[in-house]
Order: structure tokens, then C-alpha cells, then sequence
């Protein structure tokens, strides 16, 4: 649908933010005062905005963007990917006019919705539908257009029989869905939803990819930031994956993605630390090595729902004598234990005592057993049993990617923490259909 | 200054004035009746010490409705002030995730204590009729005027506050401070008539003291017609709220950041 109109061009962008302890991020009236009673003139511009000076190397701060140069068409969804604090949302909130660059500059041709969080405009003690229409207000839409839209919006939420009740009683994915329905029906040119689709439950996800799927549809422009590769591949054809507030890659989204969680793997599923002094550890036991792999070829790139794969932990055991038991807690992206395990009983050198030295033990996780998405494995180590020595959360973090072909070109997110494979049998119970008289 | 956007956005300000009035009186179980009780029991006390006991002057106007005339104006800059200062910390939320025009929290803040201010005066119909006092209607048709200013005194003082108290957290806790101390400077237990010119004409600098007399003189017909003073008092309101705007203005850009 894209056209060759611009919708979006950035050039040279750049966001730097101060950083630091709180203390020096307000500064105290006391210290303005005492300046300007000392350097009047000078001083004066102490009451100014602290603007980012680029050349100041003085002060701490990081680059949220970094010279990021890009223009986007006219009815193009785009999805925005990349590791935390790449700086996703800083393009958003400048593209939005919330926050101005620090250099550079984005030009935006027609009105700009944004859906950044769930449910910031809202009043806990108001009630949904006077929260529709000051939500509504708040994203620049008139009372007689929210009037217009009001039935639309509740139908679209599903949360008409708590209408009339305070927002703080509604659930956090009630109040997403509202959230999103009001902006979902402002019918802005270019609309920019940050990742707050996470939160909903994944029937209402799907309604929501499935509801931009539509916007983009009538032209308009999409800026799409999520952590869900399955649904930025759904939703859109071109891809922009930022790293560190540059641009690594830019292009048709399945390529994109699959540098991008490449990359991702190669970061954090296979951890090894060859020196002993530096290794993560305490007194009991110090790790060697953290690592997901697909079971049979190590070499390969992807786990995907149908592949086991193995956990392998490697450490060295620093007191001779200790009883020590590895315990691995899987998380998903909803911070849900979605297993946790030990090795069982009979398992070699579990439940006796271990002569100082390096060990490795592998878990082996079936195929068809969890849903795609990102996990994170939290390690523990326990002495004689009950006593947690060690801790180590997200040792590893790693994604199971959806197979596009089980799905039968259904669109949208599977549901379920797991994805077993289950059979099932269909009969034919009789030929005969009740007819009505 | 883009203040045309601001003119496109009226509706929001129209919806936050709303909200803010609706959760104020939601949760309370006296509700509209705080509008009333805040300065009348303030009027209770004055009348009692400052009226009887100390034998405060109130230029031949019974004591009670001198003050409760004076304190209309006063509650309502006061409560808009402070709402005003604390709006923009209130809606760090609001400022880092969503655009709007920033100078609609402050307004709203300040459109919010009207209603309070509105239910306020109809004791003081009451009072009138209990005291025959009543105004003559040139003196009425400038009401309106005096209680602009007044809107303008607490939107331009919180424009101020409220952009420095994003970079400063000192503020929030100077705003009661500031209110209660600039209480005690303005004529409202005590008639302006104490002072001599030309000290009163430059009483004046402090923009509440043209507000107060001049609202003072439009209903119960006290003190002399606007003169010097009030024209210095509305001439400071005038720079205050000018330069607030500018300062605000000035400052909004890095409100998303600092908050
Ligand atoms: N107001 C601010 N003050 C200081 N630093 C900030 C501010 N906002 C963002 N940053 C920094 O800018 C960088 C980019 O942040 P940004 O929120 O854009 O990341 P992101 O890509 O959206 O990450 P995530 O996936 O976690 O949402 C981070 O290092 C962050 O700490
Ligand atoms: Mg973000």
C-alpha cells in the first residue's frame, strides 16, 4: 500500500540525555540562587532548559540516537526492533513532538497518534466512559468525534458492562484494551505503537494486530516497536533494527528479523568464561560456561517449537566435600515460570559429594514442548538440598521461533505457554442431521 | 508562541477542568459544601480576633463581610495557584508518553477553582441581603475585570512555578509557603487605607492587593474607586503573566526529559 509520498524523514537525527545520579539530574534551587547572586549575568541562563551541549564531553550521557538517518513512505508499516535502550521510543516520543532532538532533525507530514503507554491519560477514580473521552481529549480528538466513535471503541475493548465502573477497579489488560481502542480509532495519518501490546492477553493481541492490519489497509502509516518477532513479521514488510541509537539493518522484515535474533542467540546462549578470577560466582562454586543449543546440530542457528534443545552449565566446585544441586527455572516473556527442573535422583554425582573441581551438566529439553517467544533461564545452586548458595538470574536468554508452515497461513500470535504437539481424532457419528418441523 | 494550537486543543482543557473538578468532589462526603466551609470559617476566626478583639479598621464595612468579601478572590487564586504549580509534576505520566499542548494542565488547573469560587459568592448574596450592603451596577459591570486579573495573577505565578518546578523540586515544598506568606501581605484581614500614599500605590506591586481592593470596592462599595494602585498592581499581573508564558514556553521542551 506503501506510496511514494514521505511520510517520515529523518536526517542526522541525534538524542543525547544527560545521565547521573538524581541528585545532579534537579539541581537544587539553592546552588541556581547562590550562582546568580554571585555571576548575575552569567548566570542567568542556569534558569534555561540544560540543553545537551554536544561538544561538553563534561557531562555524562548517553546516546539515545546517534545520527539516524531514514525516511519512511506513506502507507509502509514499519517495525522497529532491537535490544533494550536502543532507543525505540526516544525515535517514537520525537516522532510524537514529545521530546525534541538534540541534533539532527525528523520532519512528519500529517497528524502523528501515538500509543507509547497503557493508559497514562486515564483517571483511576474516573469511570471507563469518562475516561473515553478525556483518554480521547488528551490524543487531540474532539468530544463530538469521540461521541461518534464511542460505540466502536467499547465494542472494540469488550468492556462494555464496565462502563460505568472506575477505572481502578479494571484489570491491567482492561485497561490496555481501552487504552488502545481510543487511539486505535483516532485514525491519525502515522500512528506509533511502542511496545504495549505485551501486556494484553493474546486473543486481544491478535484483535490488535489484526485492528492495525486494517489501519494500514486505509493507507496510513504504522510504526510498530515489539519484541514479538512473530508479530512483527505478520504485521509488517519493512523492518528497521536499531542497536545502540544506530541503524544495524533496514529492510524487508523476514531478513531483518533473522539477522537481528542471530544475533540475539549469539549474545546471550552461549556464555563461556574461560578465566577463573573473572567468572561469576562466590565462594562455593564459580560458573564456566551458560549454553542453549539445539539437540542435535550445535551449529544450528534457530530453535524453533519443534527441536528440543539442551541447557549445558559448566562450573567449577571450589568446596570439596559439598553436596551441590543445580536447579534451572525457565521464564517466559510474561515472567512466567514455565518449568523448572533438577536432575532427578539417579542422575551421576548428584546427591553426593563432589571433589573440588570443573563439572558440566546438560538438561535436555523435549521438542513440541514450549510456544515460541523469548525465554530466560534463572540458575540456582543448592547445598544439601535446601540451601540456595547461588543465584544467577538470566544466565541465558534465548527464542524459540514459530514454524510459519504449522500454521496454515492464520495470522497473529498462537496462544499458550506451551505448545505441545496433542493428537486428535475426528468421527463421524451418524448421517443424519435433526431437522426442525 | 503557537498559541493557535493551544486554541485547537480547547477541548482538553475543557476535559481536564472537568476531571479535575470531578475527582475533587467525587471522594468527599461534604462535596461542593468544602467551597463554602474553607473561607467562611476563615471569616468566622478573623471576625472573632482580628474584628472584635483587635479592633481591626475595615473602612466602615462590617467586619465579616469586608473579610469574607476579600477572601473569594483570595481562596480562589490561591487554590488555582497551587494546583497550577503542582499540575505538571502531577502528569509526568501524561508529559513523557503523550503530546499535547503543556500549557493546558495549568490553564485547567486554574479553570478548576472557578466553580469553588462561583458556590463561594452565594453566601456573600446572603451576606448582603443580611447586611443591606449592595453594589452599584457600574461597580458590578467591573467585577468581571477585577476577577480576570485574578485569573491571570494565579495563571501567571503558575506558569512560573510549575516550569520550575520541574527542574527544582525545592518548589513544591516553597508553593504553601509562598501562599501563606503572601497571604498575610495582601489586604484581606486589614484594609489597604492603612497605608499613606504613596506607600499605597506601591503597595500595589503586589498584584493581589490591586485584585482585592478593587473586587472589595466593586461589591461593597469600600475603599476608593480604582486608581494608581490598581493600575500598578494590573500593570505587574500583566509582566507576571507575560513572562510566565515565555518561561513556560521556553521551558516545555525539556519537560519530557527532566521529569
Ligand atoms: N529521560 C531520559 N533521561 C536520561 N536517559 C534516558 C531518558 N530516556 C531514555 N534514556 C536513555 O536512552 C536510551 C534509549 O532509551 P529508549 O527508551 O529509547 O530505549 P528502547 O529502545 O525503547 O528500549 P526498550 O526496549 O527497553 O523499551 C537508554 O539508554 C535510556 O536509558
Ligand atoms: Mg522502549
Amino acid at each position: 500500500m506503501s506510496s511514494d509520498v514521505n511520510a517520515i524523514h529523518i536526517e542526522n537525527l541525534t538524542k543525547a540525555y544527560r545521565i547521573g545520579s538524581r541528585q545532579a539530574e534537579y539541581q537544587t534551587l539553592r546552588d541556581t540562587l547562590t550562582d546568580l547572586l554571585r555571576l548575575p549575568l552569567k548566570r542567568l541562563r542556569a534558569f534555561s532548559p540544560r540543553a545537551v551541549d554536544l561538544a561538553d564531553e563534561a557531562y555524562p550521557r548517553v546516546f539515545a540516537l546517534n545520527q539516524v538517518s531514514l525516511t519512511i513512505k506513506e502507507g509502509e508499516v514499519v517495525g522497529l526492533i532491537g535490544h533494550n535502550g536502543a532507543g525505540k521510543t526516544t525515535l517514537m516520543k520525537i516522532l510524537a513532538g514529545i521530546t525534541e532532538p538534540t541534533a539532527g532533525q525528523a520532519v512528519v507530514w500529517g497528524s502523528v497518534g501515538s500509543l507509547l503507554d497503557i493508559g497514562v491519560g486515564f483517571h483511576q477514580e474516573l469511570t471507563g466512559r469518562e475516561n473515553i473521552f478525556l483518554y480521547g481529549a488528551i490524543l487531540g480528538m474532539r468530544r463530538t468525534e469521540i461521541s461518534a466513535k464511542f460505540d466502536d471503541i467499547v465494542a472494540f475493548a469488550e468492556i462494555a458492562p464496565f462502563i460505568e465502573t472506575p477505572v481502578k477497579r479494571y484489570s491491567k489488560g482492561m485497561r490496555l484494551r481501552l487504552a488502545f481502542s481510543v487511539a486505535a480509532f483516532m485514525d491519525p495519518d502515522i500512528l506509533l505503537v511502542d511496545e504495549v501490546l505485551a501486556v494484553g492477553d493474546a486473543a486481544f493481541q491478535r484483535k490488535c494486530l489484526r485492528r492495525m492490519g486494517e489501519v494500514s489497509r486505509t493507507g496510513r502509516t504504522i510504526l510498530f516497536v515489539s519484541h514479538n518477532m512473530t508479530a512483527v513479521k505478520n504485521l509488517c514488510q519493512r523492518v528497521i533494527w536499531l542497536s545502540r541509537g544506530q541503524v544495524v539493518q533496514d529492510g524487508p522484515a523476514d531478513e531483518v528479523v533473522a539477522a537481528y535474533l542471530k544475533s540475539l542467540s549469539e549474545a546471550a546462549r552461549d556464555h563461556v568464561w574461560p578465566d577463573f578470577e573473572a567468572a561469576p560466582g562466590n565462594e562455593h562454586i564459580r560458573l564456566h560456561r551458560a549454553a542453549v543449543h539445539p539437540h542435535d546440530d550445535a551449529d544450528a542457528e534457530t530453535i524453533t517449537i519443534e527441536t528440543g534443545f539442551t541447557i549445558t552449565i559448566a562450573y567449577w566446585n571450589r568446596k570439596p566435600g559439598a553436596v551441590l544441586g543445580l536447579d534451572i527455572a525457565v521464564y517466559n516473556a510474561m515472567g512466567i515460570v514455565v518449568f523448572n527442573t533438577r536432575p532427578p535422583a539417579d542422575t551421576l554425582w548428584q546427591n553426593e559429594p563432589l571433589p573440588a573441581g570443573l563439572y558440566e551438566s546438560k538438561c535436555l529439553v523435549p521438542g513440541h514442548l514450549l510456544n515460541h517467544g523469548v525465554y530466560r533461564v534463572t540458575l540456582t545452586v543448592v547445598a544439601n538440598h535446601q540451601r540456595p548458595i547461588y543465584q544467577h538470574d538470566e544466565v541465558l536468554t534465548f527464542e524459540i521461533q514459530d514454524i510459519a508452515e504449522t500454521r496454515e497461513g492464520w495470522f497473529g500470535n498462537w496462544q499458550g505457554v506451551i505448545r505441545p504437539e496433542i493428537p486428535w481424532i475426528t468421527n463421524r457419528l451418524s448421517d443424519n442431521v435433526p431437522t426442525k418441523d | 508562541m503557537r498559541l493557535g494550537e493551544l486554541w485547537r486543543y480547547r477541548e482538553l482543557i475543557y476535559f481536564l477542568t472537568w476531571r479535575d473538578i470531578k475527582v475533587r468532589y467525587r471522594q468527599t462526603i461534604l462535596g461542593v459544601a468544602w467551597a463554602i466551609i474553607q473561607p467562611f470559617m476563615t471569616m468566622v476566626v478573623f471576625s472573632i480576633f482580628f474584628g472584635e478583639l483587635a479592633g481591626v479598621p475595615s473602612d466602615d464595612i462590617p467586619y465579616p463581610i469586608f473579610a469574607y468579601t476579600a477572601l473569594i478572590p483570595w481562596t480562589f487564586f490561591a487554590t488555582g495557584l497551587n494546583q497550577a504549580s503542582n499540575n505538571i509534576i502531577g502528569g509526568a505520566s501524561l508529559i513523557r508518553n503523550i503530546y499535547f499542548p503543556r500549557l493546558a494542565l495549568p490553564i485547567a488547573s486554574v479553570f478548576g477553582a472557578v466553580p469553588d469560587m462561583v458556590i463561594a459568592m452565594s453566601i456573600l448574596l446572603g451576606m448582603m441581603v443580611v447586611y443591606s450592603l449592595y453594589p452599584s451596577a457600574v461597580a458590578l459591570v467591573l467585577l468581571p475585570v477585577f476577577l480576570a486579573l485574578a485569573f491571570l495573577t494565579a495563571l501567571g505565578v503558575g506558569f512560573w512555578l510549575s516550569a520550575l518546578n520541574v527542574q527544582y523540586r525545592d518548589i513544591r515544598f516553597a508553593v504553601p509557603f509562598v501562599i501563606q506568606f503572601w497571604f498575610f501581605a495582601t489586604p484581606i484581614a486589614y484594609p489597604a487605607s492603612l497605608l499613606d500614599q504613596p506607600w499605597r500605590t506601591l503597595y500595589g506591586l503586589n498584584p493581589m492587593v490591586g485584585v482585592i481592593e478593587a473586587f472589595r470596592w466593586s461589591l461593597l462599595g469600600s475603599g476608593e474607586p480604582p486608581g494608581p494602585m490598581v493600575i500598578v498592581s494590573a500593570l505587574v499581573t500583566l509582566t507576571v503573566f507575560v513572562s510566565g508564558l515565555y518561561y513556560f514556553r521556553h521551558m516545555e521542551k525539556s519537560f519530557a526529559d527532566v521529569i
